[in-house]
């Protein structure tokens, strides 16, 4: 019972920051019908740019909101750049062209940065472990959660209650129409992006510090693993999204807590495949609406 | 039409589509607080003349002048703020936001906010259903009541001419009534509207003048109720 609390506590933080990451693919999957997959990478970006903030000497949150100011500026510039041009003569261009921007990426950062492993200076998070009635919880696991949560609700608030928000989700839902009540399209677009980045910036921090490890390609399989999140829980739905990332967290963990270690990914993977077949439109997604 | 001022005039507009022609040279003119309709048969190019307008697609020539400015260029999101609203063809309400945010997304390009809540007062007294459904989901909606929905949120930018798109499309007898009584209401109430339907016998009743479009090009214009009483006109469009 206890190694099951254990390991689904594990599954949490891990989750989470999955979680946080799907957001944004299905954020801009949501409001463009684009897979980002450059989406990972920005991760990756986001934790080289809070290790430098940390190693200059910031803490933790000036550092969070450095990473996350930088990755929301690369967002919009990644859009600007390699994406608006192509999106409206084919999603097939513009996914390809975020494969561009994935690798570019990637190996700008190998050439620039090298491709060895780095990491968060102990000092930043000093490991310390409290035992709740037998599960063990690091303040790691803390400072996941507990930044995950404040950001889910900072988004939510944008997304639900500002004049922001509903022109993102009146994008989202038909772009012409939005454009004749006087919203900019292109510029709801780039905020999606800001937005989306800036969470992932986060993600990438934690990630960094969790797992202790930065380096330029970790932003593939986390960023992989938020894509089947995200589809998961029904891709354009951000609730969808959140609850994808944690329960494929919460899979991962046990999977790999009850001896599967080997055969986690491979779980992630087959999951995605059965509810795929089951419900296609994901857990919390909406079926294609066909407009008169 | 001497005396009344022109708040919308096309002068020889065209538009492509790729390698479509869809108007050539369109010349039409709206003047203030007249209601003008477009008929014609499917694919005549009378939705795309309203796109044209509202900025939607680009003219490839021509110019579009509205209340002495030219509009021709500006990009569609601003076109709402110069006072043109357009009522959607399919309606093209936000399916995934409530009623209440449709009709704040028809306020967005405002900021006085008290003049919001007056329109809102407005609108929600003209369409009491969508009153008893202000915080449904639109996409829950009637037809009917999507396209009163549609129809509020336009008013909900204060335009000074409304361009409506098909707004019968898909209703019942009876509720194609109401809303052509509602647009000769907001008509009366001082927005000038430009009309395209394909049930031309209602939209000439109710219209103080009509184009006729055919492929692309305007072939007849003149008072509603002449055209109406024309023999061509009542053969092609008015079944007979």
């Amino acid at each position: 019972m206890q190694d099951l609390l254990q390991q689904l506590l594990n599954g949490l933080s891990q989750g989470s920051i999955y979680a946080l990451i799907a957001v944004g693919y299905t954020m801009i999957y949501g409001i463009i019908q684009l897979i980002n997959f450059a989406h990972g990478d920005v991760i990756m970006v986001g934790a080289y740019v809070a290790l430098g903030a940390v190693l200059m000497g910031f803490g933790f949150i000036p550092s969070l909101l450095i990473a996350m100011l930088v990755c929301a500026v690369l967002g919009v510039l990644i859009e600007r750049v390699a994406y608006r041009r192509v999106r409206p003569v084919s999603r097939l261009a513009a996914l390809t062209s975020a494969i561009g921007v994935s690798l570019f990426l990637e190996y700008t950062m190998m050439y620039f940065l090298g491709a060895d492993i780095r990491t968060f200076p102990p000092g930043v998070l000093a490991e310390r472990t409290y035992s709740l009635g037998g599960v063990m919880i690091t303040n790691k696991d803390l400072l996941v959660l507990g930044t995950t949560v404040i950001l889910v609700v900072v988004l939510q608030y944008i997304i639900f209650r500002t004049r922001t928000g509903k022109a993102m989700r009146a994008v989202s839902f038909d772009g012409q129409a939005a454009q004749l009540m006087g919203v900019n399209v292109n510029n709801t677009v780039a905020i999606t992006f800001f937005i989306g980045s800036a969470m992932a910036a986060a993600a990438g921090m934690l990630y960094g510090i969790y797992f202790n490890s930065v380096q330029p390609l970790m932003g593939l399989m986390p960023g992989l693993k938020a894509f089947i999140a995200a589809v998961l829980g029904g891709i354009g739905s951000i609730p969808g999204a959140m609850l994808g990332g944690i329960l494929l967290g919460m899979t991962e963990s046990l999977v790999a807590g009850f001896g599967g270690s080997m055969y986690r990914d491979a779980v992630a993977f087959i999951i995605l495949i059965l509810i795929l077949l089951i419900k296609p439109t994901g857990l919390l997604g909406k079926g294609v609406q066909e407009k008169v | 039409m001497g005396g009344i001022e022109q708040i919308l005039t096309l002068d020889d507009v065209h538009v492509h589509y790729g390698a479509i022609w869809a108007l050539k040279g369109i010349n039409l003119t709206v003047g203030e607080g007249e209601i003008v309709s477009l008929i014609g048969a499917n694919g005549a190019g009378k939705s795309t003349t309203l796109q044209a307008i509202s900025g939607v697609v680009k003219s490839s020539a021509g110019k579009t002048t509205f209340r002495g400015e030219d509009i021709t260029k500006v990009p569609a999101h601003n076109i709402v703020k110069k006072g043109i609203a357009q009522v959607p063809e399919g309606r093209r309400v936000f399916a995934n936001l409530s009623v209440l945010e449709n009709l704040e997304m028809g306020a967005y390009i405002r900021r006085d906010n008290k003049g919001i809540k007056q329109d809102m007062e407005m609108v929600l007294e003209r369409f009491p259903r969508l009153k008893e459904r202000i915080s449904q989901v639109a996409g829950t909606l009637s037809g009917g009541e999507q396209q009163m929905l549609a129809i509020g949120r336009a008013l909900m930018t204060r335009p000074k001419l409304m361009l409506l798109d098909e707004p019968s499309m898909g209703l019942a007898p009876l509720l194609v009534k109401e809303i052509f009584s509602i647009i000769q209401e907001i008509n009366q109430e001082g927005t000038t509207i430009l009309l395209v339907e394909q049930n031309a016998r209602m939209a000439l009743q109710i219209s103080d003048r009509a184009y006729v479009l055919e492929t692309g090009r305007i072939v007849l214009d003149g008072p509603a109720k002449e055209l109406a009483r024309q023999e061509d006109v009542k053969k092609a469009y008015l079944g007979g």
